[in-house]
């Protein structure tokens, strides 16, 4: 006994725990529990309140998997992961959904081993300066100091920036975005640089948020999206699907308030299928017949998660944007559910 | 059969003997105990291959020769996002060597002058010094770091608080002598600047700047010098009785040739100025670095003081008063009696407190001085997702560098222990 506990912790040092099975539905369901992968504190993305509730735009992602999966959005247990232990995490089996405003590049998605289903969100890079500090340019910030968290692809795409417009920066690295809301208030840095998202929502978590100015630079592509584990196609598309039912319910008006009046049947069989009212959609994923119902009642649809977590009439105030629906001139599209 | 009569007869081997005979029984347990190993050892490998190939992973160090993309503030060597994820790590590796080589040092320096002083007479000083050893040692090293860069970020003025102000006029914060500007990113001092200079050197590793190795040169040219003259006094006074006086010569061999040469070479001090966002021309000595430094130093001095106290309390009594009788000062019998005494006692726990630190030095990460850890086992680690393979060179590096320093120290130990004859 022993012996086996002492080559267990051996075994835990040595590769971080083994690979989860490959059927992570069936853990799930086991554990009667989401295990989610989250920031470890991004206003609006995701942030437990003072009694430890988490919400935001990343943890909505997490409580509609969880209702689709196990048909109650409360049963998610979520694992704050830092920009270097996000994929060890995901990877290890320690977690089962990665929703942690994570950019989804090619090689994160070979040489990782990652697998992302769907973006929820289009970011950008941008800059943080003091309004007093008169940059009104990215270009301007020739010499700079500029904070950066570390283990992101802003810190690869800050130096190629960098180098393409012949500046020189003195980057300081921090580990978090409060280390580096941290070290950016305390003047350590001019500027802070992390997805414009980001930026927003760290700005309104400040005293003085208008003592601040985001330049209107955008240096690069970070299409934000949930992610899990490469070799668990059946996890995969019910957590991509699960995304894309939330955008469809938007572009179909199915909202948490009529969502009861339209799971009894509508005149519209693309919502029908969607609710489990034609067909049986559920059951080609491993889900109940009303998975998308659940997964839509847990926050809303996209629409209303958005607007409920980051939108502008929250204190980050982002606007729509590429975000919106393609049908409103954004990059929000949901294949058929069919 | 016959075997079978040779094995019961009263010479020959029975299997039993190998538990209940003590000649063998030793030598049974370690071979079990070897295989028990080898196969837990063997249990682990396979274990990491057979995941890693559940995970579709291979195992391999190619990433260390591809570009690495991202950029190292505090960089001793030439080094930009260009060059190579090997490149990147030993730009970490030397980070790592230099905070501890400087750390080992002023830690050496501040652990012996507090352990000589917490024996001191003078009651005061004595409790001071123990304060010191029991507030230092008794809280983590980490939090000394994070307090030192605390600090250095809250209490000194950002680089803008240097200039004057556009629109009133008013004067910014002042350089200290004109030269040394404190700021909460760095202290910026001023560097040393060539006007007739020699050029460098061009390694593959980093440029050597020849004014550097001329000066090196000269100050070892010296040193020889200054011995000759040494032993030739030591040589007269053991035939004469009489010792020549050196003093002066000996100050006029190490400071002529090197004052010439820094004057023929032009050298002046390059005094850091405030352009853009930052203060450029000096050197800029990152407040993480410095933090990480004074952390270790005044972590590590206080277990120093309190291994330098016993090697000195280990020195019997009758020494020091042996030293008292032939008229020998307390000062001098410290250090010509003592000490040399106190140091066998004093070295070998030496020799760990200069790993300790060495290890230490990896929690740099918490205040982002890009050392091995941040470099190898941080940026590129994360980049590449390449986890088993950076975490096994990082530990197979501090391994190698343990190894020397402790292979090291115990040269030096071998030369100063009490040698009987």
């Amino acid at each position: 006994m022993k012996k086996s506990v002492f080559f267990g912790a051996l075994t835990v040092a040595s590769l971080a725990a083994g690979v989860a099975g490959a059927a992570t539905l069936d853990d799930v369901k086991a554990r009667g529990e989401l295990i989610c992968g989250v920031n470890t504190g991004l206003v609006g993305f995701a942030a437990p309140d003072a009694n430890g509730n988490w919400s935001g735009f990343d943890v909505a992602i997490c409580k509609a998997v969880a209702a689709a999966v196990l048909g109650d959005p409360s049963k998610v247990k979520y694992v704050p992961t830092s920009g270097q232990t996000r994929f060890t995490a995901l990877g290890s089996g320690e977690v089962d959904l990665l929703a942690r405003n994570t950019t989804w590049t090619f090689s994160r998605d070979t040489d990782l081993k990652l697998q992302f289903t769907a973006t929820n969100y289009y970011d950008g890079q941008g800059f943080m300066v003091r309004k007093d500090s008169g940059v009104t340019s990215a270009k301007e910030l020739d010499g700079a100091s500029v904070c950066i968290q570390t283990g992101t692809t802003t810190e690869l795409n800050l130096a190629d920036y960098f180098k393409a417009n012949n500046m020189s920066y003195q980057p300081i690295t921090v580990d978090s975005n409060a280390e580096g809301e941290q070290q950016f208030l305390a003047g350590a840095c001019d500027a802070y640089t992390t997805d414009a998202s980001g930026l927003a929502a760290t700005r309104a978590a400040f005293a003085n948020p208008s003592d601040y100015v985001i330049l209107p630079e955008i240096i690069s592509k970070e299409p934000l999206a949930p992610a899990v584990r490469q070799g668990d196609d059946q996890w995969t598309d019910i957590v991509r699907w699960t995304i894309y039912g939330l955008i469809a319910a938007e572009e179909y008006g199915i909202t948490s308030a009529n969502i009861d009046e339209l799971a009894k049947g509508t005149d519209n069989p693309e919502i029908n299928r969607m609710l489990g009212t034609e067909g049986n959609l559920g059951a080609m994923v491993g889900l109940d017949k009303d998975w998308l119902v659940n997964a839509i009642k847990a926050g809303g649809n996209y629409g209303e998660i958005f607007a409920a977590t980051i939108g502008e009439q929250t204190p980050i105030g982002l606007a729509r944007g590429l975000n919106a629906q393609w049908t409103q001139g954004g990059l929000m599209y949901a294949p058929p559910f069919r | 059969m016959t075997t079978a009569q040779d094995a019961s007869g009263p010479t020959g081997f029975r299997l039993s003997q190998l538990i209940y005979d003590t000649r063998y029984r030793s030598i049974t347990i370690q071979i079990v105990v070897l295989f028990l190993v080898m196969a837990g050892v063997g249990w682990l490998v396979d274990n990491v291959i057979r995941n890693l190939n559940d995970l579709g992973k291979d195992f391999n160090y190619s990433f260390l020769w591809q570009r690495s993309g991202y950029d190292i503030g505090n960089a001793l060597i030439p080094y930009n996002n260009d060059m190579t994820h090997g490149r990147a790590m030993l730009v970490g590796l030397i980070n790592t060597l230099w905070v501890s080589f400087l750390g080992c040092i002023t830690a050496t320096f501040l652990g012996v002058i507090i352990g000589v002083l917490r024996l001191s007479k003078n009651w005061l000083v004595g409790r001071l010094m123990t304060i010191y050893v029991e507030v230092f040692r008794n809280i983590p090293v980490l939090l000394w770091i994070l307090v030192a860069i605390a600090l250095l970020t809250e209490a000194a003025p950002s680089p803008n608080q240097y200039r004057v102000n556009a629109q009133t006029g008013e004067a910014g914060a002042s350089m200290v002598l004109e030269s040394v500007a404190f700021t909460n990113r760095y202290t910026a001092i001023p560097s040393i600047h060539f006007d007739r200079t020699l050029g460098s050197l061009d390694t593959a590793l980093a440029p050597i700047s020849l004014d550097f190795l001329a000066i090196v040169i000269v100050l070892l040219g010296s040193y020889f010098v200054n011995k000759m003259l040494v032993n030739r006094a030591n040589r007269v006074q053991e035939a004469t009785g009489v010792r020549p006086p050196t003093l002066w010569k000996s100050l006029a061999i190490w400071l002529i040739p090197v004052v010439v040469l820094l004057f023929a070479l032009g050298v002046n001090p390059e005094e850091p100025q405030l352009k853009g966002f930052n203060f450029t021309g000096g050197t800029n000595v990152s407040n993480a670095f410095v933090a990480l430094w004074a952390g270790l130093s005044l972590y590590t001095a206080a277990f120093i003081a309190e291994i330098v106290r016993a090697g000195i309390l280990a020195v019997s009594k009758g020494q020091t008063e042996a030293a008292f009788a032939l008229g020998l000062r307390p000062s001098r019998t410290m250090r010509l009696v003592i000490l040399p005494q106190a140091l066998r006692v004093i070295i070998p726990p030496l020799i760990s407190q200069f790993l300790n630190l060495t290890k230490n030095s990896s929690l740099a990460i918490a205040v982002g001085y890009l050392d091995l850890r941040g470099t190898l086992g941080g940026i590129t680690l994360n980049q590449t997702g390449r986890e088993l393979e950076a975490i096994t060179l990082m530990m197979l590096i501090y391994l190698v560098i343990s190894l020397l320093i402790s292979g090291g120290m115990n040269i030096f130990n071998n030369r100063v222990k009490l040698k009987e004859r």
